[in-house]
């Protein structure tokens, strides 16, 4: 990749700088379109601001042994318009590279244009006195799911299997979390309910995809409408509390997952309490994303996966038995994808209600593509998505922007994300495609 | 190379068509068997579900070990009550044909929708989405501008599909300019609907005059779907818009186009024809079907534009399109037959088995997933003709 960007990018020798095929100038044209806007609205941030006192805290809630402290908004604003420029003038030159650093300044932009938001939203409050409050810790907690979707989702796509399906695993890992929870008195016994459940709905998929040969897309979707109707129709059949109180009762309560603080490292300022102060299903995700990269990339197993995903005749040439690595890639991910359903009951909330992941599962779909088929990426894209999605909370306590404009933001940061960043993406080139033995 | 340059040219042409046209009049025997049979296999298997979840069956099959019979007699009548009334309360009265014929009009219209752009090789998951802006615009015109019958529906009708069209070709061109992945994008475009009528909604321009209540003013009548038999033309407009459909795809040059694109896009592009703008053209026709479908929900029967308008017809709206396998004929069965479900389950509640009304979405799904499944559907039912021992043999080796 590297050495590409020197002849595309950078002044490699008279010759070859003005040779520039259209990719490039089109990759340049979309930098110079959204760090110019990102550039024009921080500067009618920084023109805006009146009263540039903004108060902030580290931790997630209000603490009276760390209560807000003051910082001067319009200074920060400037900062990261200055940064943004930067980025601006680095793209008229055309002196971004093609490597992760390029990646790198998108990130950082992304990261100034974010602050620049958020002290501008948090500046000016004439009545109200709120403070910004560290988003981390409900990013983790947002991302937890869409993690261990992602991953469930990179596992079966790199092995060539298409999960659309990972909305109706979280439905039926929710469901049958809450109701094992609920019978085992312990939420613990839930998650395993919940992984189960993702495993069978993971199950369908490769026995209708793999022995069948069903259109994989089709597939998802019909798996998504049987594991939504399938558990709304069995939460019908749930004794209403005025029939048989006790067991209405016995079904719906029960005690969910609680934080386990770490010593030591959760009280890291910053980001102690957001790394360390979480529940085991947020534990888990984070090292299923190291085990997951670990297991697609630095095993042999992985490399089998890779390979049916990629090329299965290849494969099959060489004595991998393809069907049978797509089984394995796509039950281990409903594993995942059953544990992130289950972070909607026994997780968070408890008991199961009517679509509780409330089509989350597309997030993770989402992240899946964004973070490019790769398990770390992916995660990261997912990460995004939680970020987003506790931005707008934190804005929801003013009014600044109407509050369902607001709760659409995280979507359009998603296409925009899409349409300007990641751009045209390559599957792994036998996804979706069955395979048989000719 | 010479040869076989040649040879392709002479012997693929003639060859290929009456194996078509053979396999072409077989076909639709084989996808009515089928479709039958999935629908059998799908009623047995909601008929298991009914008699384990049957709150009656659940209390005899405590005492199972001294009075095993009545386990069984309490299910099957939880199964017979239960079927009695989804076919009664679906086709049983004129009332209830009619209400199906309600349910089943915007199925078609999104169902359509995605099938078209389906047709093209995209996956629209937008309808919902487009329905949402198309019934937000036919909402507006209807209860807030003043125009003579006929014309104010018409205007109504017009703007819903502009908008909801304009809205589906975002993800079009996002496709067709910047590579963005098709499912992706209408996934957001469905969240970014929802909230664009959440705010729509929180206006006073769409509100009840002196409300403050999320919920609009009914439609004008002038902007209302006559009445034809008891039942708003909007359904005889549904199978219009089938025509339409089957029109664009089998007569005119864009329906060529969009066919090819959607059977290999490269080999279309070699040939000359514009993917990007196939792609956009395709999802603008596929949101305006879906803004035809909006029209049946609010200027149907005068309704209110609120947040629970739409329900979820556009999601039901793929699997009609993926029962309906695309074409523009099963498309409208499929709405017919999930519209029959659907208002058949609502009785089924009503009805002393007490059977929750989500079996039909249930049913629904087992039914498309048996005929995407037409392999597993003849293994069970062991009809064992040549290709399909062949290819359960096939799967089974691995």
């Amino acid at each position: 990749m590297s050495t590409g960007t020197d002849v595309l990018a950078g002044p490699a020798g008279p010759d070859v700088k003005n040779v520039r095929d259209r990719a490039d100038v089109r990759r340049q044209v979309r930098f110079l379109v959204i760090y110019g806007l990102a550039a024009l609205v921080l500067l009618g941030f920084a023109l805006s601001i009146d009263n540039p006192t903004v108060a902030y805290s580290l931790a997630p809630k209000f603490d009276i042994n760390d209560p807000p402290r003051d910082v001067n908004g319009l200074r920060i604003v400037w900062i990261t318009f200055a940064i943004t420029a930067l980025a601006l003038v680095a793209a008229v030159l055309n002196r971004i590279p093609r490597s992760v650093w390029g990646a790198l300044i998108s990130v950082v932009v992304g990261l100034s244009f974010y602050v620049g938001l958020t002290v501008w939203y948090f500046a000016d409050q004439t009545e109200t006195n709120f403070f910004i409050t560290n988003p981390l810790p409900n990013t983790i907690q947002y991302a937890v799911p869409l993690v261990l979707g992602a991953l469930a989702g990179s596992l079966c796509e790199r092995s060539g299997v298409i999960n659309i399906a990972i909305e109706g695993q979280f439905l039926a890992g929710a469901f049958f979390a809450s109701v094992t929870a609920a019978l085992a008195y312990s939420a613990y016994v839930g998650l395993l309910g919940g992984a189960a459940a993702g495993v069978a709905v993971a199950a369908m998929l490769a026995f209708f995809a793999l022995r069948y040969q069903v259109n994989q897309i089709v597939l998802g979707v019909v798996l998504i409408a049987l594991a939504g109707g399938l558990s709304d129709f069995l939460l019908g059949q749930i004794p209403t509390a005025g029939a048989n109180p006790s067991m209405h009762e016995k079904l719906t309560s029960f005690e969910t997952l609680a934080p386990i603080a770490i010593p030591g490292l959760s009280d890291i300022p910053l980001v102690g309490d957001a790394l360390f102060n979480q529940t085991i299903l947020a534990y888990i995700a984070m090292v299923s994303i190291a085990l997951v990269w670990f297991l697609l990339y630095h095993t042999t197993w992985g490399l089998r996966v890779r390979s049916v995903g990629e090329h299965p005749k290849a494969a099959d040439t060489v004595g991998i038995r393809v069907n049978r690595m797509r089984w394995q890639a796509v039950l281990l991910g409903g594993v995942f994808a059953g544990l992130g359903g289950a972070y909607y009951t026994a997780g968070s909330t408890g008991a199961f209600t009517n679509n509780a992941s409330g089509g989350e599962g597309f997030m993770a779909l989402a992240a899946v593509i964004m973070g490019r088929w790769h398990p770390v990426t992916a995660s990261l894209a997912a990460l995004f998505f939680g970020l987003m999605l506790t931005t707008e909370d934190q804005f929801g306590v003013l009014t600044k922007f109407p509050t369902q404009l607001l709760a659409a933001a995280p979507y359009i940061a998603t296409l925009i994300a899409i349409a300007g960043f990641a751009g045209r993406v390559r599957p792994p080139a036998a996804n979706g495609e069955p395979y048989v033995k000719s | 190379m010479s040869e076989t340059d040649a040879s392709p040219e002479q012997a693929s042409p003639t060859p290929p068509e009456p194996e078509v046209r053979e396999r072409g009049a077989n076909a639709i025997v084989d996808t009515a068997v089928t479709t039958a049979l999935a629908i059998i296999l799908a009623l047995l298997i909601g008929a298991v579900l009914i008699a384990v979840s049957n709150k009656d069956v659940i209390e005899a099959m405590g005492y199972f070990g001294s009075y095993p019979w009545d386990t069984f007699t309490r299910a099957a009548d939880a199964i017979g009550t239960s079927y009695v009334a989804l076919v009664e309360g679906s086709v049983g009265s004129i009332g209830s044909v009619r209400e199906t014929l309600a349910k089943a009009a915007p199925l078609i219209c999104a169902g359509l929708g995605v099938s078209l752009a389906f047709r093209s090789g995209m996956f629209n998951i937008g309808a919902q989405g487009q329905m949402l802006v198309g019934a937000m615009a036919a909402g507006y015109i209807g209860f807030r501008w003043d125009l003579p019958p006929g014309i104010h529906l018409l205007v109504a009708v017009i703007g819903a599909v502009v908008a909801a069209g304009l809205y589906g070709a975002i993800a079009g061109l996002l496709k067709a300019k910047a590579g963005a992945h098709e499912v992706i994008s209408t996934i957001m475009l469905n969240h970014i609907g929802g909230f664009l009528l959440a705010y729509a909604l929180a206006q006073e321009a769409f509100q009840i005059t002196g409300s403050d209540e999320p919920l609009s003013p009914r439609v004008a009548d002038s902007a209302r779907f006559p009445e034809i038999f008891g039942v708003h033309s909007g359904v005889l407009l549904a199978i219009l818009a089938a025509f339409l459909m089957w029109w664009i795809l089998e007569r005119s040059t864009l329906g060529f186009e969009l066919r090819s694109v959607g059977n290999n896009p490269d080999a279309s592009r070699t040939a000359g024809m514009s993917v990007a703008k196939v792609y956009t053209l395709a999802m603008l026709l596929a949101g305006g079907f879906a803004g035809l479908a909006a029209t049946m929900q609010i200027n149907g029967d005068g309704a209110q534009l609120s947040d629970s308008l739409v329900g979820t017809i556009g999601f039901d709206a793929i699997t009609v399109a993926l029962l309906g396998r695309g074409s523009p004929i099963g498309t409208v069965l499929a709405g017919l037959l999930f519209g029959a479900l659907q208002v058949g389950g609502i009785s089924m509640q009503a009805s002393p088995a007490g059977t929750p009304p989500e079996l039909a979405l249930v049913l629904q799904s087992l039914i498309v997933l048996f005929v995407a499944a037409p392999a597993l559907v003849r293994h069970l039912v062991r009809i064992r003709d040549e290709q399909s021992t062949t290819f359960t043999a096939k799967g089974a080796t691995e």
